[in-house]
């Protein structure tokens, strides 16, 4: 390869440089026209009146101004931090027992993984099909089991047809879904953990609740965080899900973030306003990344 | 020693029964759905919802199958997406692999500044940048066509990062041994680094596949038509034309999971250890 010359600087190859630009070209103009365009496109139109025709003024930041005035986002909003702070942290735990409990290497370990991973590769359309159906009130199994132990008929939950059923049995699905894929990111976790420090505790008479409060759970924290990061990341783009099992109801019961843009953009084109939505979205995964940029250094440092 | 560890591991204990109970009943949870739908398939639509669940129909009915073939254009949507994904699967390992050599292998003026710039896009959330890319695919007279959904997909952040990364551990010596043998770049990258890539390849394709298969927004905005239709589109318009048969809903939701199924059966592995090793692709 090239070294640098005396003077420090690097010294191309011609041949090298034409042919680099050439293998980037494709993925390049791609990226181009499909990314880095629509970044800086979609902040400007965020600042426009534009509706889908030949209108398009500039008004500032009048969308993001009327944005916190519009009972209908603010809603949405509420939705979907209720969504975050409900799937979040059950999925994070059921996903961490799961991956601990494959992980002891008990027999058939691997095929309990292949059974728990299933669900994240099938499309929600398919998945939010079956729970629909599931969920059916009247003659759905889960009513129909929770009516067979007992439960009385007017406690039973509405499920996706009751205003405060819909959001918890979407949770419920998103959780079922979602677990199998951070089970494997913890176990590429656990495995980095040192077996030796183990077999010293077991020395020391360190019983199995022991070991995992003061060993696994502690050494396994920076893949935690990272996960933590991603499954907030993931809840805040919620859609696909909603849109197959509720619409966003029962009335604006299930609305949240991605589908109020897709409401506003693509059922009633007003563009402006929903790109102005669109990058609210974007600034609150912005700052999820940066904290986990400075996170992740905190955690490099006391992982040592 | 060893050998202690050993018949350590193999004694079974009650905690060892018991943890191997909770596993099975966590795989039952996690099951269950999709033995339901597939029982529901093979049902008259007022024996699906009969309680207690009789789990293996009797007599097993296969008209459900037999209608969702025939009609409704179940045969074109699954049509048009194997060749969306293929098209686009095929096209990403040419784009990303080219992409991952030049950042893996070759040096040129502003290479990591780009490489920054397409790593950065990976933080960008798709749905803060559906719109204006919806009007630029619009401009450009891709709307309503299938030329939408796979053009702007063929560029990959995930893929370019993840192969190289993986051509990052293929020795350059080979690569320069080439080069004094007089091989181009081209027969270099073709020749000796791609057939090295082949499981990271596998990954790439086994990821983009699954992704193309499944989605849904993306095509619910750019396809109207209903010749171009996606399998994930006509399974929810399906949906709701037939909302109450529930049979024959669980019949086509089965047969839009089953080439996911037969990748998921072959392939597994290279999806664990893409995400066990990039974390990314959520």
């Amino acid at each position: 390869m090239n070294k640098p010359d005396k003077k420090g600087k690097i010294k191309y190859r011609k041949s090298e440089v034409i042919a680099g630009y050439c293998f980037l070209a494709p993925s390049f103009l791609l990226f181009f026209t499909f990314m880095l365009i629509p970044i800086f496109m979609g902040f400007y139109i965020s600042l426009t009146n534009y509706n889908g025709f030949k209108q398009m003024d500039f008004i500032g930041f009048k969308n993001y101004i009327s944005m916190f005035s519009d009972g209908y986002f603010l809603v949405s909003l509420k939705n979907n931090v209720l969504y975050t702070l409900g799937t979040v942290p059950l999925t994070i735990i059921f996903a961490l027992l799961l991956a601990v409990a494959v992980n002891t290497g008990i027999r058939g370990a691997n095929l309990f993984k292949t059974f728990y991973f299933f669900p994240y590769i099938t499309s929600s359309v398919a998945v939010g099909i079956i729970w629909t159906l599931l969920f059916n009130p009247k003659v759905g199994p889960i009513n129909n089991f929770l009516r067979s132990v007992g439960m009385p008929e007017e406690s039973l939950p509405g499920w996706l047809l009751s205003t405060t059923g819909a959001l918890p049995a979407v949770m419920i699905v998103s959780i079922w879904k979602m677990a199998g894929y951070y089970m494997i990111i913890f176990l590429a976790g656990l495995q980095g953990i040192n077996k030796e420090l183990y077999e010293a505790a077991e020395v020391d008479g360190a019983g199995r609740l022991t070991k995992f409060f003061r060993i696994t759970l502690p050494l396994l924290s920076p893949t935690t965080f990272m996960i933590l990061i991603l499954s907030v990341i993931n809840s805040f783009q919620v859609f696909d899900l909603i849109n197959i099992m509720t619409e966003g109801g029962p009335g604006r019961a299930t609305n949240v973030l991605v589908y109020r843009i897709y409401q506003e953009g693509f059922e009633y084109m007003k563009f402006g306003y929903a790109s102005a939505e669109a990058y609210f979205l974007f600034a609150i995964i912005l700052v999820i990344t940066i904290i986990q940029f400075v996170g992740e250094k905190y955690w490099v440092h006391s992982g040592d | 020693m060893k050998q202690i560890k050993k018949s350590k591991k193999d004694r079974i204990t009650p905690g060892k029964v018991l943890l191997f109970l909770v596993l099975a009943l966590l795989v039952v949870v996690m099951v269950v759905p999709f033995l339901w739908m597939i029982s529901a398939s093979f049902k008259n639509n007022n024996e699906v919802f009969l309680y207690p669940i009789r789990w293996i129909p009797d007599p097993i009915r296969i008209k459900n199958y037999y209608r969702v073939w025939t009609e409704i254009p179940f045969p074109r949507y699954y049509l048009n997406t194997l060749i969306y994904s293929v098209i686009v699967t095929f096209g990403q390992c040419a784009t990303c692999s080219m992409a991952g050599y030049a950042f893996a292998k070759l040096r040129f003026p502003g290479r990591d500044l780009i490489f920054m710039l397409f790593l950065g896009t990976m933080m960008v959330p798709w749905h803060a940048i559906m719109i204006p890319q919806f009007m630029i695919n619009k401009a450009l007279g891709f709307y309503n066509h299938p030329e939408s959904i796979i053009i702007m997909n063929l560029f990959s952040a995930f893929g370019v990062f993840l192969l190289k990364q993986f051509m990052l551990g293929i020795p350059s010596d080979l690569v320069e041994a080439a080069r004094i043998d007089g091989c181009g770049e081209f027969r270099g990258y073709f020749k000796i680094i791609l057939p090295l890539c082949k499981p990271g390849l596998a990954t790439l394709i086994v990821f983009t596949f699954t992704f193309m298969w499944n989605d849904y927004l993306a095509p619910m905005i750019y396809l109207d038509n209903d010749r171009y239709k996606t399998i994930q589109l006509g399974l929810a318009s399906f949906r709701s034309l037939y909302m109450t048969d529930y049979g024959l809903i669980m019949a086509g939701t089965v047969c839009s999971l089953i080439p996911i199924l037969i990748i998921y059966c072959s392939a597994q592995k290279y999806l664990i250890e893409g995400i066990a090793h990039t974390g990314l692709k959520g």
